[in-house]
Parts: structure tokens; C-alpha cells; sequence
């Protein structure tokens, strides 16, 4: 084991990994960040997806001592219930969300694709989530709440993030 | 589920991850991780060590000198997406950066990793094959420069020894027309049944003065077609001359039949991109 220091949801935080230990299998048991999903856990589905030093990424294809001294942003750093994110207002309510489990992979996906690419239409952000599999398909109203977001954010010209 | 263990190292420099790589025959360079991770826990692919390359800078950066492009190994094709230089030099390059699997993915992925991971439908491979690019490797004794085409020997099989990574990529600035495109099993950033780059240039008269055709997922691995090539130089591009030379593209691939399509499935998509290709130079100008 060796201990290694980030900075989770804006707080720094040290917990104890194993080298083979992915991301996201440390941000789940050993952070108790749930929010962040476990899908295929080989890349194809984004469940996991999280923003690691800016980028969004899967958790799964990376490994928690590669987060040392980074940032990791998860879906519950984007907002809260009381002040949600752009986004996350959107899609309440749009309903955008069926079962719920791709919702935390799309959110951040799709905030770290507006942030880079605020102009962006519906073809560009059907394009960005092309690697956000929803299985129940309810891609038409993520879709349409990613939209409403997109203009909402560009209307106020800012990213959106709650700052920590 | 976890992975199989193994040991890492983050590697602070060119000369140690690569020292690291040499001493130690179960290691393996991480790059973005988006194949190795997965090869890992799926079993493909063993390894006692994973030495971290993903942050060194002197794997980094895009830049034109002399003529050229050279593109570091260590760039991830979010990155090269990214960039002006690759979007007006290198537009085969770009278009196949934007085909490549999906956002999450671009980020992560790099140009190195898709060079050595060598499969046989490989995204960047194609447009560089047809750009003629050559790979910059560096072991602890030293650097040499290989002809891409002789770096890619088959699946999974590469020109890389012990101890020796990809340290950049030189692409020559080519003139006239080049295109790539792929053809998957659904739109968003699929694995490739059949993927085609293409560079022509022509001079004043509508002359071919320069062709080249690179196919991906068609054989071991990808693949010049030369004789189509040849057959384009020195006259116009007119639709015999088309056909004949997209009946050559696709008698120079080799496909198999797999889950992603049928041997007569993507000979048929060869000489249906070329010939698309080719018609496009046509009318644009090379």
C-alpha cells in the first residue's frame, strides 16, 4: 500500500491504494464517492467517467496513484441539491434521467465538453457522448437537457462549476 | 473487479521509464492505458511491472520544423483534435483523430500507444502510412528513425525492442489533397471494418504527380496499396482511370471475414472509398 494526497470535490483528501487499484475502484470503496458509477470497467460506457486534472475521463482506465497530486472532480462536485449545476437543473427538468446509472458519466462528460466547446450544437453534443452508453436509450431528452444547459451557460458565460 | 496486481512506477524521466523498461522483461510502458488496463483485465496481456510514461514532457508537443510535423509520442488524439498545426498540415490525420472511439477515450489515448499497441484497423496508422511518416524510437543506447511501414510488422507485432519507446512521430508536409475515412458498425467512434487515407496531388493540367492509398482492417496489418498507386501516376484522373485504379486498392487487400463484416463486404468498401476519394481530388484539385 502507499498513500497518496488529492484533491476530490475541491477537498484534499489522502487515502491508502494499491498499485493495481483503478480510479475508479478506489473512488467507490476506499472514498465512498458512489456517485461515480461502475459500468463495463473497460472503456466503452463512460458510467465512470470523472474529471481528472480537467480532462474528463473513464475511472476505470485510470489508476488511483496516477490521481497523486491531481484534481478529481466527480458528478457531486458540479453542484448540489440545493445549487445544482446548469446541467443538472436541465435535466431535472427535461427528465432526462430513466434508471439513473449513466446519468453521472454523461453529466460530467458533458460539462467538461461545454466548457471547451460552449457553442457547440446538437450534432457536436450527440458526437460528445458517443462514448455514454444509456441503456435504456433515453438519449432524445439527454439530449434536449444538454441543449437547454448549453444555451443557459453561454447566456451567463461561465462554465457553470460551483466553486469549492 | 480489480485488476491482476503488479507494481508501478511513475517514471520522471525519458531515460529512467526507459532504463526501467529494459532491466525488466515483465514491464510494461502505460501510456493513456485505454488498451493496456483492459488487456491487463481481460488476461491478454501480462505484466509484473507497469512503468507510468504518461507525463513525461519530453514525449510531448507538436511542432513544424523543417518541412515537417513532428508530433510526440506521448500526445493524446484529444490533442491532436486539438490542434491548428495538425488541422491544416496534416488533415488526414485530423479526420481520422475525430473517427477515433469517442471524447473520454481521445483524451486519455495517445499516438504512441497506438502505434505500438499495432492493430490492425489502427486509426492513426492509416492516414501516417499515407503521409509517409517515419518513427522516432528511443532506447537507453540511443534514437533511430524508422519508416512507419517498417515499424508495423503485424497484429500486435511491432519494430520496438526492449526497453524502446516511441518518442514522436515526423510526418513530411504534403502537398495536394488528402483524405481519410472509416466505416464502423454504428457512428459514434467505432472499431474500424474498413478504414481508407488518401493523398493526391496534381499539377497544373490535372496530372497525377503524387498518389498514395492506405488501408486499415483489410490485412495484418495496415497496408500501402502500391499498384493502385502506380497505376494513377502521370495522367488525369478520369473515371476509367478511377475504377482501375480502386479495383487495384481492392485487390491489394487481404480482409478476413469476422463479426465486423465479410471478406467480399470490405473489399467491396475498399474500392467504393478509394473510387470516392479519387472522384473528390478530381473535382476539388489536388
Amino acid at each position: 500500500m502507499r498513500t497518496i494526497e488529492l484533491t476530490l470535490n475541491g477537498q484534499r483528501t489522502r487515502v491508502a491504494v494499491e498499485p493495481h487499484e483503478t480510479l475508479l475502484w478506489v473512488l467507490r470503496h476506499r472514498l465512498a464517492a458512489t456517485e461515480v458509477k461502475s459500468g463495463c470497467e473497460r472503456g466503452d460506457c463512460g458510467a465512470c467517467a470523472v474529471i481528472l486534472d480537467g480532462k474528463a475521463v473513464n475511472s476505470c482506465l485510470a489508476l488511483a496513484v496516477q490521481a497523486e497530486a491531481k484534481s478529481v472532480v466527480t458528478v457531486r462536485g458540479l453542484g448540489s441539491p440545493e445549487a445544482p449545476h446548469p446541467l443538472q437543473a436541465a435535466f431535472i427538468e427535461l427528465g432526462a434521467a430513466q434508471c439513473g446509472i449513466c446519468i453521472p458519466g454523461m453529466l460530467v462528460t458533458l460539462y467538461a465538453f461545454l466548457r471547451d466547446t460552449p457553442r457547440a450544437g446538437r450534432a457536436e453534443i450527440r458526437e460528445a457522448i458517443g462514448g455514454n452508453l444509456c441503456r435504456c436509450t433515453g438519449y432524445q431528452k439527454i439530449v434536449d437537457a444538454a441543449e437547454s444547459a448549453a444555451r443557459r451557460l453561454l447566456a451567463q458565460g461561465t462554465d457553470g462549476a460551483r466553486r469549492t | 473487479m480489480l485488476l491482476p496486481r503488479f507494481e508501478y512506477r511513475h517514471a520522471t524521466s525519458l531515460l529512467q521509464g526507459m532504463t526501467l523498461l529494459a532491466e525488466s522483461p515483465e514491464a510494461r510502458a502505460l501510456a493513456g492505458g485505454t488498451d493496456l488496463l483492459v488487456d491487463l483485465r481481460e488476461r491478454r496481456q501480462q505484466a509484473r511491472l507497469l512503468v507510468d510514461i504518461s507525463q513525461l514532457a519530453e514525449l510531448r508537443g507538436i511542432d513544424a520544423a523543417d518541412g515537417e510535423v513532428r508530433l510526440g509520442g506521448g500526445v493524446t488524439v484529444g490533442e491532436l483534435l486539438a490542434s491548428p498545426l495538425v488541422a491544416a498540415a496534416l488533415p488526414a490525420l485530423h479526420r481520422a483523430a475525430r473517427a477515433f472511439a469517442d471524447f473520454l477515450t481521445r483524451n486519455k489515448a495517445t499516438l504512441g500507444g497506438n502505434l505500438a499497441n499495432a492493430s490492425p484497423g489502427a486509426d492513426l496508422v492509416v492516414p501516417l502510412l499515407a503521409l509517409d511518416a517515419r518513427v522516432v524510437l528511443a532506447a537507453p543506447a540511443g534514437e533511430r528513425t524508422l519508416a512507419l511501414d517498417a515499424f508495423v510488422l503485424g497484429p500486435r507485432r511491432t519494430a520496438l525492442g526492449a526497453g524502446e519507446l516511441v518518442r514522436a512521430v515526423l510526418v513530411p508536409r504534403a502537398e495536394g489533397r488528402q483524405s481519410f475515412h472509416k466505416l464502423g458498425l454504428k457512428r459514434g467512434g467505432p472499431i474500424a471494418v474498413v478504414s481508407v487515407a488518401t493523398r493526391v496531388r496534381l499539377d497544373a493540367g490535372g496530372r497525377v504527380t503524387g498518389a498514395a492509398v492506405a488501408l486499415g482492417a483489410v490485412a495484418p496489418r495496415p497496408v500501402r496499396a502500391v499498384e493502385a498507386e502506380a497505376s494513377l501516376l502521370g495522367a488525369p484522373l478520369t473515371p476509367d482511370r478511377i475504377a482501375r485504379a480502386a479495383d487495384l486498392a481492392a485487390a491489394a487487400a487481404r480482409p478476413i471475414d469476422d463479426v465486423r463484416g465479410s471478406r467480399a463486404y470490405r473489399q467491396a468498401m475498399v474500392r467504393a472509398l478509394v473510387a470516392r476519394d479519387l472522384a473528390a481530388a478530381q473535382t476539388e484539385g489536388g
